[in-house]
């Protein structure tokens, strides 16, 4: 599979994961990639057939909370890291 | 008398019994970082020394009308800068979260607070927690004390070598395929990885949430088994917070371990292993058999499968981990930008570092459509083979005892040349994480350079008790000289 | 051209009426001042964590339930990955892999008699933030909404017709309002439909190609965006072209859809199990306690208003059309009212005012124990109709007791003959052309005298008597 990376691959995955990749970094990351994967694919080898997915570690199951108003009004903690705000509210650039 | 040389727990007696008081005890802590932090950089945020003498100053009353009774009341700790702290500036040693200012504190540290531990600063780690060397910080590279030209190990490398380098009593690290453990074995000091859920997530800046823990990083077994005493417990906030009656762990440092079964895997032992430390794991496998373990060599299989597993599923769950960085809420961003995708990704190009988004990028790729069954579902299917492999071989053996690291701590600049032989270093250490086991480093030796090394004890998920029983006694059955500077 | 055959699917998101978010204990009342709603946890900083709100799951196993789906035995969460500003992890927490519900079915009223429609799946997720669009260029957010818990209900694509949307549409809000599981309220977003519509050659047993609609947020919508869209996939049909899988958002100022696509949004959304989350394990007990617990629904008190109650099955469908009148209905009868009478005046009066107030039914001050009360006044013949619906008007206005008002403006209505012959003496005295009409024949002018009289009495005369009485005088 790690044969199948191109610069298309990476380039798709840096849309999704929103990163701006320079050409090097780009170059880079398909090398390491290639390498990576190379040495992953021996996972293919291991039969996992019958095998259930390990979802967590501990068969724990039911963690609630109940339904209790437990916050207060927080806005300026909350807001107080926020890059760019208005009154109250955090602004991005125009999403429509 | 050099305090800082002294553990937790002995510095906390002396308090208690008069002998010194918190202020010396903080002083002399802020004299070893003036002395030593210029040349290590161990620290994110060092606190003020003031601030931390206030604090001292509170806690020394408590102490004094005996409403403080805590083992480690008054020292002073440095916690992993990933972890965060109420008001205090938290970065994961990222740009991205270089001006982040938590309005919270992880659990764990305010279990610490209470029992009068006194934060005197964040500690220097690998961007995010990837990475195995403390080079892929934002705020630049720690080196290891016993030898400046070498790294301390990471992520918890500014953890470790704080402690090794007598700035603070313990520290808090976290692990994630061997963050606590490996950099310990680096820097000579003891750090415990515990069994997953024993210790609160709710304020660890997540890596791999179904890997992450945090641990203590201490001097010696007792103030780890301490350390883990006051921080773990449930937490109604983390849903894979485990409900345990049995976080007494102090109660197993005893000496005797007669009868106790050690399992050494073969194949820790094989090709990759250098050669000094093999030697050293050894001797000291043979101090606990002359002390009444019987131990016994088997073959344990599937390690082959360890790192690719580990990668995958780390890397999957970071990079969705990771999304919530991205300019918006909190955190850096980007200068200039053209309109909404382009402030993202701009803001995450520059705000990570190299290693980070390559591992977010492998992370995408392993979840993307087409590729999620092949490579995440086959990884989750493979831990879980892993899992049972475990369960099995506890069956047989209290403990497994192997090495931390195939290497002592590498030089500076040297393992990030090639990260795919980086990443093949945490081969001994990330099966701890992938099946949930708690597992203790220990100083046992050194490399003819004079670097560290350390011994592996894993345990049972839930069996502290068992590795810090064993731990204890071969502290107390070798010279620790040979191992503290 | 050909003959088509419209072919719909709908995606419901519905924000269940929690008082705490899905993951955190934050208030999920709808508004509030922007943000004022947040915590660490739902504005995902880091290091926080979620915790499932055991209420969202009692509802969602509810919802199941009362729409025939099976229960899952075990449930877990995923995470569903993608950018977006209304969601400040950039992941939402959902569930792909192992829904709670699966295969149920509602049956709706159609022209050609009733018909089932079938749902996929009922899921667990959490709703986004608010986005504030301002003329400089700008988004603010209000995350108030952000993790406030809904169900996405995913029927099979079993609707033909826009009719047949709406019908579903109804029927699920009326469930779910008596499952007191939300308010589905579209015009606050508590009820959203995503719409996925394709088209086909009548006869034709192959599936077209789809697209889904987004933003319709009320019914009006709806319909015009179906007919809207299926014209435009037949249009496209019909030149030969082939209609592209694609999400589409209606714009309901232009009544018209513009698709969605862009190369920023690529859509692979990368869902993986929510590794902070653990599993759900429903066991059947649990569910027997949600059932047991289960309200009466609405064809229950249909048949029951009808069998129990006497009332006209009109009536009982048209009461039971909602929940607050519903329950307005049963209480006012639990307080001794005639049934017949109190759907009268809900039917009446109460639904006349909310239409010309355009007040919502969940809004009617009227309590059942002062209407019960006003009705008796009537029974009694202690006031009469006019009197009472002006009473009522006012009491529609602001809720008080009728009996007290009554004494306390002297409004009782005369019955005493003596007095209302002097006052009907007066009537004549005053209306001599009224007068002159019945004596010429015009024996319906007596009406306008019983009015006359009333007015004079200022309504407090009893209409019969004083109608028996003018019969015999003339």
């Amino acid at each position: 599979m790690a044969d199948k990376i191109n610069e298309k691959i990476i380039e798709d995955m840096a849309v999704l994961a929103k990163l701006k990749l320079s050409k090097d970094e780009i170059e880079e990351t398909k090398k390491d990639m290639i390498k990576m994967l190379e040495y992953v694919d021996k996972l293919k080898e291991l039969d996992t057939e019958n095998e259930e997915p390990m979802y967590q570690v501990f068969s724990k199951n039911n963690v609630f909370r109940d339904d209790v108003v437990k916050n207060k009004d927080d806005r300026e903690d909350i807001l107080a890291n926020a890059p760019e705000r208005e009154n109250d509210t955090i602004v991005v650039p125009k999403t429509y | 008398m050099d305090l800082m040389n002294l553990t937790a727990c002995q510095l906390s007696k002396k308090i208690k019994s008069g002998e010194t008081k918190v202020s010396e005890i903080i002083n002399e802590a802020y004299k070893q970082i003036d002395l030593k932090e210029k040349e290590l950089n161990c620290f994110i945020t060092l606190y003020e020394k003031e601030e931390a003498l206030a604090k001292g100053k509170k806690v020394q009353e408590l102490i004094d009308k005996g409403e403080l009774t805590s083992p480690i009341a008054g020292v002073p700790v440095v916690i992993k800068d990933n972890i965060c702290t109420k008001r205090k500036l938290t970065t994961c040693g990222s740009k991205i979260l270089n001006n982040f200012v938590p309005s919270y504190s992880a659990e764990a540290v305010t279990r610490l607070e209470k029992a009068g531990a006194i934060i005197i600063g964040k500690s220097n780690m690998d961007e995010f927690a990837k990475g195995s060397t403390t080079e892929t910080s934002y705020y630049g590279i720690t080196k290891n004390p016993w030898n400046k030209k070498h790294v301390p190990g990471g992520s918890s490398g500014g953890s470790c070598a704080a402690v090794a380098a007598d700035m603070c009593s313990f520290s808090l690290g976290t692990d994630t395929g061997g963050s606590i453990r490996q950099p310990s074995s680096h820097c000579g000091v003891v750090g415990l990885k515990p069994t997953y859920g024993t210790v609160s997530r709710y304020g660890l800046i997540a890596y791999g949430s179904s890997l992450d823990q945090i641990g203590p990083i201490g001097k010696d077994v007792r103030d780890c088994a301490t350390v883990l005493e006051i921080i773990s417990g449930y937490d109604e906030k983390d849903s894979t917070s485990v409900m345990r009656k049995d976080c007494d762990f102090t109660s197993a440092l005893s000496e005797n371990i007669q009868g106790i079964k050690i399992g050494v895997p073969k194949d820790y032992f094989a090709e990759g292993l250098n050669q000094e430390i093999k030697e050293a794991v050894i001797k000291g496998i043979e101090v606990l058999r002359e002390k009444g373990a019987i131990v016994e060599e088997f073959d344990l299989g599937l390690t082959e499968y360890f790192i690719p597993t580990y990668y995958i599923i780390a890397s999957a769950e970071a990079s969705s981990n990771l999304s919530r960085f991205d300019g918006v809420k909190y955190g850096y961003r980007a200068e200039e930008y053209n309109g909404l995708h382009n402030m993202y990704k701009e803001t995450r190009g520059q705000g990570f570092g190299k290693e980070t988004k390559k591992r977010i990028m492998l992370g995408t790729f392993a979840l993307s459509s087409g590729y999620y069954d092949e490579y995440y579902l086959k990884a989750l299917k493979a831990r879980g083979l892993i899992k049972k492999k475990f369960d099995d071989t506890f069956k047989k053996y209290d403990v497994i005892i192997g090495p931390v690291a195939p290497t002592t701590a590498p030089k500076l600049g040297e393992s990030l040349k090639d990260p795919l032989k980086m990443y093949l270093s945490d081969i001994y250490t990330v099966a701890a994480n992938l099946a949930g086991l708690p597992a203790i480093s220990i100083p046992c030796g050194m490399d003819k350079n004079g670097m560290p090394i350390g011994m592996q004890i894993m345990g049972d998920c839930f069996q502290e008790k068992k590795i810090i029983n064993i731990a204890y006694a071969y502290q107390q059955a070798v010279d620790q000289g040979q191992i503290r500077r | 051209m050909k003959k088509y055959e419209t072919i719909i699917g709908l995606e419901v998101h519905v924000e269940l009426a929690t008082k705490t978010k899905i993951f955190c204990g934050c208030s999920a009342e709808f508004g509030g001042q922007p943000n004022s709603h947040t915590c660490p946890v739902c504005m995902a900083m880091p290091g926080t964590l979620p915790v499932l709100n055991k209420q969202v799951v009692e509802h969602a196993i509810a919802v199941g339930l009362a729409t025939n789906c099976a229960i899952s035995n075990r449930c877990r969460f995923d995470r569903k990955n993608y950018f977006y500003p209304d969601n400040p992890q950039n992941y939402q927490i959902s569930q792909l892999y192992h829904p709670i519900c699966r295969n149920g079915f509602v049956e709706i009223e159609t022209e050609g008699g009733k018909k089932k429609i079938g749902i996929c799946e009922i899921h667990m997720e959490e709703d986004a933030g608010k986005l504030i669009h301002s003329a400089d260029g700008k988004t603010s957010i209000d995350y108030n909404r952000a993790g406030v818990p809904l169900i996405e209900i995913v029927s099979e694509p079993d609707m033909r017709s826009d009719k047949e949307v709406i019908a579903f549409l109804e029927k699920l809000r009326l469930i779910i309002q008596y499952l007191g599981a939300s308010d589905c309220k579209l015009n606050e977003g508590s009820m959203r439909a995503d719409v996925n519509l394709s088209v086909r050659e009548m006869g034709s047993d192959k599936l077209g190609i789809r697209t889904e609609m987004k933003n319709l947020n009320s019914f009006r919508s709806i319909t015009k965006a179906i007919e809207n869209e299926r014209d435009r996939q037949i249009a496209i049909l019909e030149s030969g072209g082939q209609v592209t899988q694609e999400t589409r958002r209606w714009d309901e100022s232009k009544n018209q859809s513009y698709s969605m696509r862009s190369k920023e949004d690529a859509k692979d959304y990368r869902y993986f199990p929510e590794p902070d989350l653990v599993e759900l394990v429903i066991d059947r007990e649990w569910v027997q306690q949600i059932k047991d617990r289960e309200p009466e629904l609405r064809e229950a008190k249909i048949q029951r208003y009808i069998s129990e109650m006497g009332l006209p099955k009109y009536d009982a469908e048209v009461i039971t059309d909602n929940k607050d009148f519903a329950e307005l209905f049963e209480a006012t009868v639990r307080y001794g009212s005639k049934p017949k009478k109190v759907s009268n005046w809900i039917m009446g009066e109460t639904m006349r005012l909310c239409n010309e107030n355009n007040i919502s039914p969940e809004n009617v001050k009227v309590s059942a124990e002062n209407l019960s009360k006003l009705i008796a006044l009537v029974e009694s013949k202690e006031i009469n109709i006019t009197v009472a619906k002006e009473i009522f008007e006012k009491m529609f206005q602001e809720d008080f007791d009728p009996v007290i008002y009554v004494e306390k403006n002297n409004m009782r209505q005369d019955s005493d003959e003596d007095s209302l012959r002097e006052a009907i003496v007066k009537v004549i005295e005053n209306n001599p052309k009224i007068v002159s009409d019945i004596k010429e024949g015009k024996v319906q002018a007596i009406g306008a005298l019983v009015g006359q009289t009333m007015k004079y009495t200022k309504g407090k005369a009893n209409p019969e008597l004083v109608n028996k009485i003018l019969k015999e005088m003339f």
